[in-house]
């Protein structure tokens, strides 16, 4: 119902319909739908505002500096842990868009998501959802994850519920260069799968050559987490 | 629906004149022109006279006149080989380049030699004082390129090169984007070594030149059967340089009357863009830039994004952002004129061409409003004009 209502919308913009089901596309049709219809969004800025007052937990994450950035705003269900609704908004490419979309839709499905099922939500399982998505653009479906996991942090202390609060630090790995393991996963993401490659994008490992285990360790980690 | 291709800069078609002109070439006069009998005699002629064809259009000697497969061949020629003939250890180049400038440099860097990137101005151009700076007793090349590809504005390569001439140093400029639009005269450029490239003037793909001024001290990198006064040895593709100088001439025939047409469309497209679009500026010099590119900057949206949208109504586009290269890092180009990253992300380039017309200039200016605006809509983004133009050169 609610994607007629944007489809709706999105007639008056233009003239012509939006056609989902033309051949020469770059992603899978269920990446150009949720693309061009995004479910959940929260259009504009005064409605985002008002939204914001009334919600349970807001999250953002990354900058447009990088990129891609990604704002969620979540109502729960108290009573019963529950994800009653998500809305978003995001800036970044045409996968960034849907991934952000088809996770609101996974949370809201089927009465809502119990926030321990959220908490434990892969990238993967967004991609899986989308049927497909190239490898390179994987880690901008990571961010929807990211920013689910700071909207529940902000509710969680909103509510008192401070143990629940998980806050994703960064280590120190590479002690010259200072280099952590939230930089080998996102070289990782980015298609950096032997120690070789990661190194040619961080540079982990070439002074500090101690921490090179390490760094295998993580990348066999990471690969399997998100490529696994 | 009309597909409107508004990325001439990335490749153009191969006109008619240019296909007919090869046919003959593969199968009637398809000879070897090393061949020593009459059918190879009649494959020299051919050259022959294609090369003199390309010598009297760009006002150089046939001599000088190397026929390569591409500006990328061409270039790492003039580069390469120059680093090979000479015995200094310093380039200069620019930081806007094309990445078969920078990336041939940077192989050079690893093999000990060290290259200057030059700093841009505002609009991507190199200033005559940052070249005359770091010229030194060592370099032996400059490379700088005559218009860029990606915001359009052109060098003062006549300027850059009085420069060089002063200080003894050889002077390369890739013409790649500036061949079908600006006519090139050597003599007056006062250039070494000069790219230039088929297949972004009609012409067939992988065919180019590379002209290099008598008395330039250069190597060869492919070497063989001597071809090419033997800079470039292997078989010499005729249907492929046949098609090459048929496509400079009449570029160069048409070139005043095409030009007219393309400015006047891309100031049409650049003023009613800003117009309609909030939060949007120009990328690239005002007026010195190549009459078919348009290069502008869309605030608080990706430019993949973009990208998608307008190819879905047709209009095939291209973009400085992350997303759509490689190696997901925005453009270079943007970063050096003085603009953070996230203007580079919502850059788009629309480069016109022969077959672009007013009507498609109208239908792109009736869609990019709306799908900026939706895109917009989506993003938590807000940033303002200001912001982002604050640390401009």
């Amino acid at each position: 119902m609610k994607l007629n209502v944007i489809q709706e919308e999105l007639d008056t913009h233009f003239d012509v319909k939006v056609k989902v089901d033309s051949k020469k596309w770059f992603y899978t049709n269920i990446v150009k739908d949720h693309f061009f219809n995004p479910r959940n969004l929260l259009k504009e800025d005064n409605e985002a505002k008002k939204y914001e007052k009334n919600c349970d937990g807001v999250g953002q994450v990354g900058s447009a500096s990088c990129g891609d950035s990604m704002k969620f705003w979540l109502m729960i269900n108290k009573e019963e842990d529950k994800i009653l609704e998500a809305k978003w908004q995001t800036f970044g490419c045409a996968s960034a868009i849907a991934s952000t979309s088809m996770l609101s839709v996974m949370l809201t499905e089927n009465a809502g998501m119990k926030i321990e099922v959220a908490l434990k939500l892969r990238p993967q399982d967004i991609v899986a959802r989308l049927l497909d998505l190239p490898e390179r653009k994987f880690h901008c479906s990571v961010l929807g994850d990211k920013a689910l996991r700071e909207a529940l942090n902000d509710y969680f202390r909103k509510s008192g519920q401070y143990d629940r609060v998980k806050v994703e630090g960064a280590k120190v790995i590479d002690m010259i260069l200072k280099i952590t393991d939230k930089d080998i996963e996102e070289a990782v993401l980015e298609g950096a799968h032997t120690f070789e490659a990661v190194q040619k994008k961080t540079k982990v490992g070439v002074h500090d050559k101690s921490c090179i285990p390490e760094v295998e360790q993580l990348i066999r980690f990471y690969k399997e987490k998100y490529f696994g | 629906m009309k597909e409107i291709y508004l990325d001439n800069a990335a490749t153009t078609y191969c006109r008619d004149e240019v296909i007919e002109a090869m046919i003959p070439y593969f199968k009637i006069n398809f000879g070897n022109p090393g061949s020593f009998n009459t059918v190879g005699l009649r494959a020299k002629e051919s050259l022959d006279e294609a090369r003199n064809k390309v010598a009297s259009l760009i006002n150089a000697d046939p001599f000088e006149i190397i026929f390569t497969a591409g500006g990328t061949e061409s270039i790492n020629l003039a580069i390469l080989g120059v680093a090979k003939a000479k015995k200094g250890k310093h380039i200069i180049t620019s930081k806007i380049e094309h990445h078969a400038v920078l990336h041939t440099c940077e192989a050079l860097e690893k093999e000990g030699y060290e290259i200057t990137y030059l700093d841009v101005n505002q609009y991507g151009q190199v200033e005559l004082e940052t070249l005359k700076q770091s010229i030194r007793e060592d370099t032996i090349l400059v490379s700088i390129m005559f218009a860029n590809n990606e915001i359009g504005s052109i060098n003062h390569i006549k300027d850059l090169t009085e420069i060089c001439k002063e200080r003894k140093v050889a002077f390369h400029t890739d013409a790649c984007q500036a061949g079908g639009s600006i006519k090139i005269d050597v003599k007056d450029l006062g250039v070494n070594l000069l790219t230039l490239n088929g297949s972004k003037i009609y012409g067939p793909k992988q065919t180019g030149i590379l002209y290099v001024k008598r008395g330039t001290p250069i190597k060869p990198l492919i070497h063989g059967g001597g071809q090419e006064r033997n800079l470039r040895s292997g078989t010499e593709n005729i249907p492929g340089i046949i098609g090459f100088t048929k496509a400079l001439e009449l570029s160069y025939e048409e070139l005043e009357q095409e030009n007219k047409r393309l400015t006047e469309l891309r100031d049409y497209l650049i003023e009613e863009a800003i117009k309609k679009v909030p939060k949007t500026f120009l990328n690239g010099h005002p007026t010195e830039r190549l009459p078919n590119n348009v290069n502008l900057t869309f605030l608080d949206i990706e430019g993949e994004a973009l990208l998608l949208f307008l190819n879905e109504y047709g209009i095939c586009a291209s973009s400085g952002s992350a997303c759509t290269s490689q190696t997901l890092d925005p453009s270079h180009v943007i970063i050096s004129i003085g603009l953070p990253y996230e203007a580079a992300h919502g850059s788009i380039r629309f480069t016109l061409g022969k077959t672009t017309t007013k009507e498609d200039i109208d239908k792109l200016l009736e869609i990019l409003p709306n799908a900026v605006k939706r895109l917009r809509e989506i993003s938590p983004i807000c940033l303002t004009v200001e912001q982002v133009l604050e640390n401009r050169k």
